[in-house]
């Protein structure tokens, strides 16, 4: 399998505190991943500097066929590039109606006159109508992302990493605030969409990662502790040390 | 699927309505048509409220629709006056000044004629040279080119140095604000270019019309100014329905994830803050021929910021409720600072209008920002009322982010 995405050698420090130290992930064209840790392990830091939202210190973040730099581009650039991400607390646009939301995510050009002059068509609508469909929300459509609850707008969210297509989907604890029967419509959607592109899960939920059932990466204090096979990482002894053991 | 314009945006129809009723029944009871119910002066503010009412849609979707309070639109308001004022003056003075030299013995060369205009506009402040700035004033072409070129450009470049710096909030109504004191400190110097403090003058009057009565003039532009502010009208629902306008409002509550969706936030505010402000210079180039004077006080950061109170007041984010805001305010504002409203007595103490309407204005503003934030357009949502479920907390994390009370009842 070939390399879809590389982290290598990054760093990242706030104020003095190294919330990344010297990391390096690779994800492949088509896999599911798992990161795991305590809290203040750089999760969340790890996906910030992939999209963007974070430049490190030093290090390479290196991306796709080309191998093209992410540091050198803007947050909607690497959106352009084809990586999604669904945030912790589901953000979506409340005073927009469901159908809305879906839409400006659909992948299509991005510019303000390609916006500006876009129509509507059949097909569009068509892509719209399915993944409502996928993520529940087709009697909702019209309704205003504000009203609906709180898993679905976690729903509404993963609708919108699926209509922007892309290539990598960096998904934060997506099982938060689900219940059971929706975790497990939540987990199969992410395995079937790991088919075709990288999928990246940070999960706190040891339950959920195991019904993953994918390769799993431990982060620590900003670096990778362990990287493997759930039940690989979890005999792991430094993983029980500094996370399980807890 | 592919509903109709008009048929998505009923309000549009409704408001081109309203404003083809009013400006006939205005035309009827003028003095033109010889009824005489309405004098040409209140025409004139008629035709100068419908202009800010223009400008007031165009901040209310920089402002409304896109969170960028900005506080520098009369800036492009008052370049857009300036451009047109130009022509307006150069040509006038330039048929008083042929008529005069048409008596002399020997016929006046060309620049003759050129430095006895100058000496006619720029002898109030001490110069009889054209400044490069008016190396265009005798086109009416290009005078009306600049009128949307200068206010676009400056917006342009302004908002890429500002937006590309990720300067937003109350920091980008800072710098705005500052931009127009700028500009107007600018002015307000004799060496400016722009005849200083006096400003540009007798601009009701336009060149070659002199036979023509001012309660003609007046209608035409009271037209002129209707059309321009239906056609704005038009424009602005057009851009804020659809697909833009999801854009935009999702910018306005949370621009950092429509930046993790892929679009690049600081294009659309640019196009949003470039396209407003060639409105409002289109807007400030039909209000001054009927104000009749233009000068930099016009544009200091205060009218700016009744602008924004406007549109507070007749509601953010729908294009009517600016409209209504703008008219209702604008109009009520004349009434009171005209001398027109009766004073109370109260007996200790008597209050005149002319020095509390600014105190009364505030505490409205105050009030409606506190308690209706939907503003006066808020009231139609009464007649339309469409149950819809609670919901809690505000729009987005933004600071133009709409608050929870305005959204749907």
């Amino acid at each position: 399998m070939s390399t879809l995405l590389e982290v290598s050698g990054v760093s990242v420090t706030f104020d003095g505190f190294r919330a990344i130290n010297n990391l390096s992930i690779s994800i492949a064209q088509a896999e599911l991943r798992a990161v795991i840790g305590p809290n203040g392990a750089g999760k969340t830091t790890f996906m910030d500097i992939i999209t963007g939202k974070t430049k490190p210190d030093q290090g390479r973040v290196i991306w796709g066929p080309r191998s093209l730099s992410l540091l050198d581009m803007s947050e909607s650039e690497i959106a352009r590039q084809g990586i999604g991400r669904k945030f912790q607390k589901p953000t979506v646009f409340e005073a927009q109606t469901v159908r809305e939301n879906l839409a400006m995510a659909l992948k299509n050009p991005r510019g303000p006159f390609d916006v500006l002059f876009y129509r509507k068509s059949r097909a569009t609508a068509a892509r719209i109508d399915e993944i409502a469909e996928e993520i529940g929300l087709t009697d909702d459509l019209p309704r205003r992302a504000g009203e609906l609850s709180h898993g679905q707008k976690q729903w509404l969210e993963i609708g919108m990493l699926l209509a922007q297509d892309p290539q990598l989907l960096l998904v934060d604890e997506p099982a938060a605030g689900m219940t059971p029967a929706e975790r497990e419509h939540t987990t199969a959607l992410l395995v079937r969409a790991a088919q075709t592109r990288a999928v990246v899960v940070v999960e706190h939920d040891m339950e959920f990662v195991r019904r993953l059932n994918c390769k799993v990466t431990v982060l620590h204090e900003g670096s990778v502790l362990a990287e493997g096979s759930l039940d690989h990482v979890t005999k792991n002894q430094d993983v029980i040390d500094v996370y399980l053991g807890r | 699927m592919n509903r109709s314009f008009i048929a998505r945006n009923p309000s549009v129809l409704w408001f081109l309505l309203a404003l083809s009723v009013f400006t006939i029944v205005v035309t009827v009871l003028s003095e033109v048509t010889g009824v005489g119910l309405i004098s040409t002066s209140f025409v004139k503010t008629l035709g100068k409220t419908l202009c800010l009412c223009l400008i007031a849609i165009a901040m209310d979707v920089v402002w409304g629709y896109c969170g960028i309070l900005s506080l520098g639109h009369f800036a492009f308001f008052g370049l857009g006056g300036y451009a047109i004022g130009m022509w307006l003056m150069y040509a006038r003075t330039e048929l008083i000044v042929v008529e005069s030299l048409a008596n002399a013995p020997l016929p006046p060369t060309d620049k003759e004629v050129v430095d006895a205009i100058a000496t006619q506009i720029f002898g109030v402040v001490g110069s009889s040279e054209f400044p490069l700035l008016w190396a265009f004033s005798h086109s009416l072409a290009l005078q009306l080119l600049m009128v949307v070129l200068v206010p676009g450009l400056l917006a342009l470049v302004f908002g890429w140095l500002a937006f590309r710096s990720r300067v937003t909030g109350v920091y980008l109504s800072i710098l705005t604000q500052a931009m127009t004191l700028a500009l107007s400190l600018y002015l307000f110097q004799n060496d400016s270019g722009l005849r200083g403090n006096n400003g540009l003058s007798g601009l009701q009057n336009l060149p070659g019309l002199d036979a023509v009565p001012q309660s003609v003039i007046s209608i035409a532009f009271f037209w002129a100014s209707a059309v321009a502010l239906g056609l704005g009208y038009v424009l602005f629902a057009w851009v804020v329905s659809g697909k833009m306008g999801s854009v935009i409002r999702a910018i306005r509550d949370n621009e950092s994830r429509v930046r993790f969706l892929g679009y690049h936030v600081e294009s659309y505010k640019l196009f949003v803050f470039t396209l407003t402000a060639i409105v409002a210079g289109i807007a400030g180039a039909l209000y001054y021929p009927q104000a009749g004077i233009i000068n930099p006080a016009e544009i200091a950061p205060i009218a700016s910021i009744y602008l924004a109170v406007w549109v507070a007041i007749g509601g953010r984010g729908r294009l009517y409720g600016a409209v209504i805001g703008a008219a209702f305010v604008s109009l009520l504002s004349s009434w009171f600072t005209g001398g027109s409203a009766p004073a109370i007595n109260l007996g200790f103490y008597t209050i005149n209008w002319t020095d509390w309407w600014l105190v009364l204005l505030g505490v409205s503003f105050v009030a409606v920002t506190l308690f209706f934030p939907k503003g006066i357009g808020g009231l139609f949502d009464l007649i339309v009322l469409k149950p819809v479920a609670d919901r809690q907390g505000d729009y987005g994390p933004d600071k133009g982010a709409w608050r929870k009370e305005e959204g749907e009842p």
